[in-house]
Parts: structure tokens; C-alpha cells; sequence
């Protein structure tokens, strides 16, 4: 497995260890075809995770499992000591913004958020009370009378939230809840909806396709691949100690350098560096950003490669040079900015950053 | 874009069939409310209101209208208790025997009216199925009378009949329900009951009305039924025109009555759509 000897692993923003939800072993097919398998995650108090997965993962099953709009072949869902996934979804204090926020439309956006409240038959007074307080929590207090058809797609997302929050669950599912707005308004639709978590302290559990999404808002992200969980760990973790190739290469841009390990020594196309790890064969993870121009103070305990530059793409604050180095090796290097990178450059990594990973097995 | 001559050929023909077999033989029938019969039974081309005078003055009219009318809410009503539950098992619970269901709920209208009617003759008469059936499992001494030639029977063949077309505008509204407002709902915490009436139900209401509008309005101007089970006592509005064309021959008073009918149905048609206006959120 992979080792993480000098790196603290900073569990960012796990709050505590209690437990609020313990996946054991669930599993789920859709006729002949497996959707999920074998999956066991555990969710703390006040945690935000991110379910993340390409589309066909299973990610949005799994939150309906947790949900209760499917049910699970095999396996278990305890919610704080007790079963969960028997009770029906009207008993589960579990609460859900659905992708396309799926509001009343015969309903004001008043009584949208006091839905549930309502159903639950809490006081009258209570209920304006609470529902005039999730509205202002989410800024849409102005449009408590209006219907959902004459409000926007990024207040029509904040009805959604209000109206799951008011209830006050344990537990509050988002189905790619940012998917249906433009970009602008989605990254800052992130922040607010972290801070937001934050703020009430109730465990969300986020389902994304989209990685970045995932990297700025989450605490910890369990990444989906063809049902099954490829790695669970924190957004800094994950990116810089991926455990397999998928991973590597779905968080973030990465080469991947195949090679041999043998005596200490990893070689992989014409290059070699001292290593810890096991003899073998041998996948490193080597991110573009790790690779930097030859420094002439830096000549010892660094890999040096030559490349003959066959691409540039421009990404703003950083270039993304793709480079030909022997033994038909192709890597990619993010430099900073300059106009007409050309010819040949001499490069170096730490063996450091050359991080081994598993093969990702193909599976259908 | 098109050109004159493809828009002309398009546009043409439906303006001259609306034009001569609705414009105009509803205006020629409007005219002929205004004019009267002769002695030696033939058409006065005088203008008088004098049809619409004796629609108001002849108990028997006014009776009959009301009775029709009386009928036609008894047959929308029953439409309503069958083809709702029916329709909502269909799209909600029937899974992979919906279509097939729904099938079986259209087959017969392709069957004749006329068979459908003459089907519940056979059934309801003193010697029909019922009564034998009854008889023979010594349930009644005697064939019931009230089955057929009453109002009973016109009003249950009607409901017979026109059930698939209650139901089918309320299969089609609650099929238009978005299925993720009822997970929705029960994510909020409201039981199946609660997400019928607070949800399901209230988006419905469009069909409803649309089904509730076609069962009174194809009912209100029934006269087969009435006429082949209603007997005397089942008589309604439509019998009524219909000998005031033939045998009777006073086709001005046929046509008064024609257009209050007409009247009525037309406010109904509009007030039933401004209210599904107001219950559609789309």
C-alpha cells in the first residue's frame, strides 16, 4: 500500500470520531448488471464527504440507498446505533436537495421549506418562525410568497437547501445539487454551501461528478469507480498520495511513469532514482506541477530528464507544456506563464514526488 | 418563407370546412331558433323570440333540463370514483402491467356505442342476466323493474361508457408528475397518505377537471342511452330535440333548445379550462 512515512496525514475538518452513518457492505444490481459492490464507508458527526464518481459510478444509487428510494440487495446502514436502511424514507431523519431541486410547484416557496415541518405537524407558529429563519439563512426571505416557477435556477437551489435544512436532520444528502447552474454562480454557490455546513454543523454527504468541486468544498472524498470505492481520504491526501492510477489520474492531472523497482532503484524509461519501496514492477504518479526547470543548486538528490517541447496550453495563471524525453517517455509540466515555450528543456523532480500507485484493473 | 400558393393550399381547406359545416349550419340553426312553424307545418321566416318564451313557460322543458343535467353530475361523479383510483394504480403501481392495463382500459371504445348500450339491455331487462342470476340464487321472488327504463340504467350505462374518458385525462396529468416531487415528499418526512393529498393529488386537479368536463358535457347531450334504458321516466334533453326535429317537426324550438344547450356547454368548456389554468404550474 502506499506509505505516508514523513506526511502528516491531515485529516482536515473531521470533526470528532463519532460515527453519525456506517455503510456495511452494501450492495446493489440493476438486473444482471451490478451497480454497486461490496461498499463500506463510514460518515463522521458534522463531516462534509463527497461522493465522487464519473457518471455510471453508482454515486447517485448509493445516496438514494442512504435515502431509502432504493433498497440494498446486501448490506448495512446504521445511522447513530440504529438500522436505517429498513425504516422507509418518510422515517429516516435523513434529508435530501435533489438535482433539479424537485420544489412543489402547486406551493409557495414559504410553504416548500415548511413542508416538512407541516407534515410533521408542528405548530403553526413554529413553523413561520422556522421557515422565516432557514429563508433568511439562505438569503431568499424577499421571495417567501413567490412560486417556484418565477424564481431563478440559483434561488430555486436555495429553496431547496432551506426546505431540507428547516427540518433539522442528522444527515442532509445533496444529488449534484450545483450541476444545472453556470459556472460563476456555481463556485460561489461552493462557498456559501460550505460555509453553510459549517455553520449548522449537521454531515453532509455531497454527490459530484466534478473533482474540483469536490476538492474545494469536502472534509473527506470517497471516490466512486464503477462501484466500487477506489479511495476514501481527505481532498490533500487524495491528490498527493492517490492510491491507484484511476484515482491519479481523475484527481487532477497526472503522468504516469511505468517501470521497475529492483534493488532500491526505480527505473522507469531511462530515468532511475532510490526508493523505499518494494521490488517490482511499479506505476508512479508524478504530478506536472512536481517537475520544475534544472536549478543548478539542486543537482543532487533530484531526477534529471531532457524533453523536446510538442505542446503548450495556455490555463491562465499556469502553462501546461507536453514534452518528449527519451525513450519515447511523454510528460507534462506546468511551468508559469510565458508566451512560445520552445525546443528543449532541461528538468528535474524530487523522487519524492514520484508517488507509486496501484493499476486500476478494467472491469465492465 | 413558404409561398403564397403552398399557404393558400394549406390554409384553405380548413377555413372552408370550418366555414360550411360549423359557421354555417350553426348559424343557419341560429336563425331558425327565431322563426316558428305554421299551422300547415311550414317554416315562418319571421323573426320572433317566441321558442325561447315557451322554453321558459313549458314546465317539461326546463324539468327535463334539469333532470339531464341532474343525470349527466351522477355519471361525472361515478366517472370520477372509477376512472381515478384506476388511473393512479396505472401510473403509480402497476409497473410493467401498465401498458397492457392501460390497453385494456381503451378497448372499448372501439367498440360500437350502440353494442355497449344494447350489451346493458340485455343485461338489466326483467328477463336479462341480472334478474335471472338474482332469481336463481333465490335472492329476489320477482325480476326488479327499476333496473331498466329508468333513470338508473341511463345513468350507469353512461358511467359505463364514459369512464375511459375520465380517465384518461387524469392518468395523463398524474403521468406528468415529476416522480422526484414524491420522493421529495416522503424525503421530507410525509407518509404515502400525505404525499397523495399535499402533492399527487392537488397536481392532478387539471385532469380532473378535464375528465369531470368531458363525462357531464358527453353526458348532458346523450339521447341513445335514454332512449334504448331510459323509459319514460329517463327521458332527457336530448330525446326531447331529437322528436322536435322528427316526428314533432318544430325544428325552430328544436333549435332554441339546441343553443341554450350549446350556451351552456360552451361556459362550461370555459370555465373548466380557466380553472385548470389556475391549477397548472408548468
Amino acid at each position: 500500500m502506499v506509505a505516508t512515512t514523513n506526511e502528516v496525514s491531515v485529516a482536515t475538518g473531521v470533526k470528532g470520531t463519532t460515527t453519525l452513518l456506517d455503510i456495511r457492505n452494501v450492495a446493489k444490481s440493476f438486473g444482471p448488471n451490478p451497480v454497486l459492490r461490496d461498499i463500506s464507508l463510514q460518515i463522521a458527526e458534522g463531516e462534509f464527504l463527497t461522493i465522487l464518481g464519473e457518471s455510471g459510478s453508482g454515486k447517485t444509487t448509493l445516496l438514494r440507498i442512504i435515502a431509502g428510494f432504493e433498497s440494498a440487495d446486501a448490506g448495512e446502514i446504521w445511522m447513530a446505533g440504529e438500522r436505517l436502511d429498513r425504516q422507509p424514507p418518510y422515517r429516516r431523519r435523513v434529508n435530501t436537495v435533489f438535482q433539479h431541486y424537485a420544489l412543489f410547484p402547486h406551493l409557495t416557496v414559504a410553504e416548500n421549506v415548511g413542508y416538512g415541518l407541516r407534515v410533521a405537524k408542528v405548530a403553526k407558529d413554529e413553523i413561520a418562525a422556522r421557515v422565516e429563519q432557514a429563508l433568511a439563512m439562505v438569503k431568499m426571505a424577499a421571495f417567501a410568497q413567490s412560486k417556484p416557477a418565477k424564481i431563478s435556477g440559483g434561488q430555486q437551489q436555495r429553496i431547496a437547501l432551506a426546505r431540507a435544512l428547516v427540518n433539522r436532520p442528522r444527515l442532509l444528502l445533496l444529488d449534484e445539487p450545483l450541476s444545472a447552474l453556470d459556472a460563476n454562480l456555481r463556485r460561489q454557490m461552493q462557498v456559501e454551501l460550505k460555509s453553510l455546513q459549517r455553520e449548522v454543523g449537521i454531515a453532509f454527504v455531497f454527490v459530484t461528478h466534478d473533482q474540483e468541486e469536490a476538492m474545494v468544498m469536502s472534509d473527506r472524498i470517497a471516490l466512486l469507480r464503477l462501484g466500487e470505492l477506489e479511495q476514501v481520504a481527505s481532498p490533500r491526501e487524495i491528490y498527493s498520495r492517490p492510491a491507484t492510477a484511476y484515482t491519479a489520474q481523475f484527481i487532477g492531472h497526472t503522468n504516469l511513469l511505468r517501470g521497475e523497482i529492483k534493488d532500491g532503484i526505480a527505473r522507469c524509461s531511462g530515468l532511475s532514482w532510490r526508493t523505499g519501496f518494494r521490488d517490482g514492477p511499479a506505476l508512479f504518479s508524478l504530478r506536472p506541477e512536481n517537475i520544475r526547470l534544472a536549478n543548478a543548486a539542486t543537482a543532487s538528490g533530484v531526477v534529471r530528464l531532457r524533453g523536446k517541447i510538442s505542446r503548450q496550453a495556455f490555463h491562465g495563471a499556469t502553462e501546461l507544456l507536453q514534452l518528449e524525453c527519451a525513450e519515447g517517455l511523454m510528460v507534462s509540466v506546468r511551468t508559469a506563464t510565458r508566451e512560445n515555450w520552445q525546443g528543449e528543456l532541461e528538468l528535474e523532480f524530487s523522487p519524492a514526488d514520484a508517488v507509486p500507485v496501484r493499476e486500476s484493473e478494467e472491469r465492465h | 418563407m413558404f409561398s403564397r400558393a403552398y399557404r393558400a393550399a394549406i390554409t384553405v381547406p380548413p377555413v372552408l370546412w370550418v366555414t360550411i359545416f360549423l359557421v354555417g349550419s350553426y348559424a343557419l340553426l341560429f336563425c331558425y331558433s327565431f322563426w316558428t312553424v305554421s299551422s300547415g307545418q311550414t317554416i315562418v321566416h319571421s323573426w320572433t323570440l317566441d321558442n325561447y318564451r315557451e322554453l321558459l313557460r313549458v314546465d317539461v322543458y326546463l324539468q327535463t333540463l334539469f333532470r339531464s343535467m341532474g343525470i349527466a353530475a351522477r355519471v361525472m361523479i361515478f366517472s370520477l370514483l372509477l376512472g381515478y383510483p384506476l388511473a393512479y394504480y396505472l401510473s403509480f403501481h402497476a409497473g410493467n402491467r401498465k401498458d397492457l392495463l392501460y390497453q385494456l382500459v381503451i378497448i372499448p371504445l372501439w367498440v360500437s356505442y350502440l353494442v355497449r348500450a344494447y350489451a346493458w339491455k340485455t343485461i338489466l331487462g326483467s328477463d336479462g342476466v341480472l334478474n335471472t342470476l338474482l332469481q336463481y340464487l333465490h335472492l329476489t321472488k320477482h325480476p326488479l323493474e327499476f333496473l331498466l327504463y329508468s333513470p338508473f340504467a341511463v345513468v350507469l350505462t353512461l358511467t359505463h361508457i364514459y369512464t375511459p374518458f375520465a380517465f384518461l385525462p387524469i392518468y395523463a396529468s398524474l403521468e406528468h408528475i415529476p416522480r422526484n416531487l414524491v420522493e421529495a415528499s416522503h424525503d421530507l418526512g410525509a407518509s404515502p397518505f400525505q404525499t397523495f393529498w399535499r402533492v399527487i393529488f392537488p397536481l392532478s386537479i387539471p385532469g380532473v377537471l378535464a375528465g369531470a368536463t368531458f363525462a357531464f358535457v358527453l353526458s348532458l347531450g346523450d339521447f341513445l342511452a335514454p332512449l334504448l334504458l331510459g323509459g319514460p321516466s329517463g327521458i332527457m334533453i336530448s330525446n326531447i330535440v331529437v322528436s322536435l326535429f322528427g316526428a314533432a317537426y318544430n325544428w325552430p324550438l328544436g333549435a332554441a333548445i339546441s343553443f341554450c344547450m350549446l350556451g351552456l356547454v360552451v361556459g362550461l368548456l370555459f370555465l373548466s379550462e380557466r380553472l385548470e389554468k389556475k391549477w397548472s404550474f408548468r
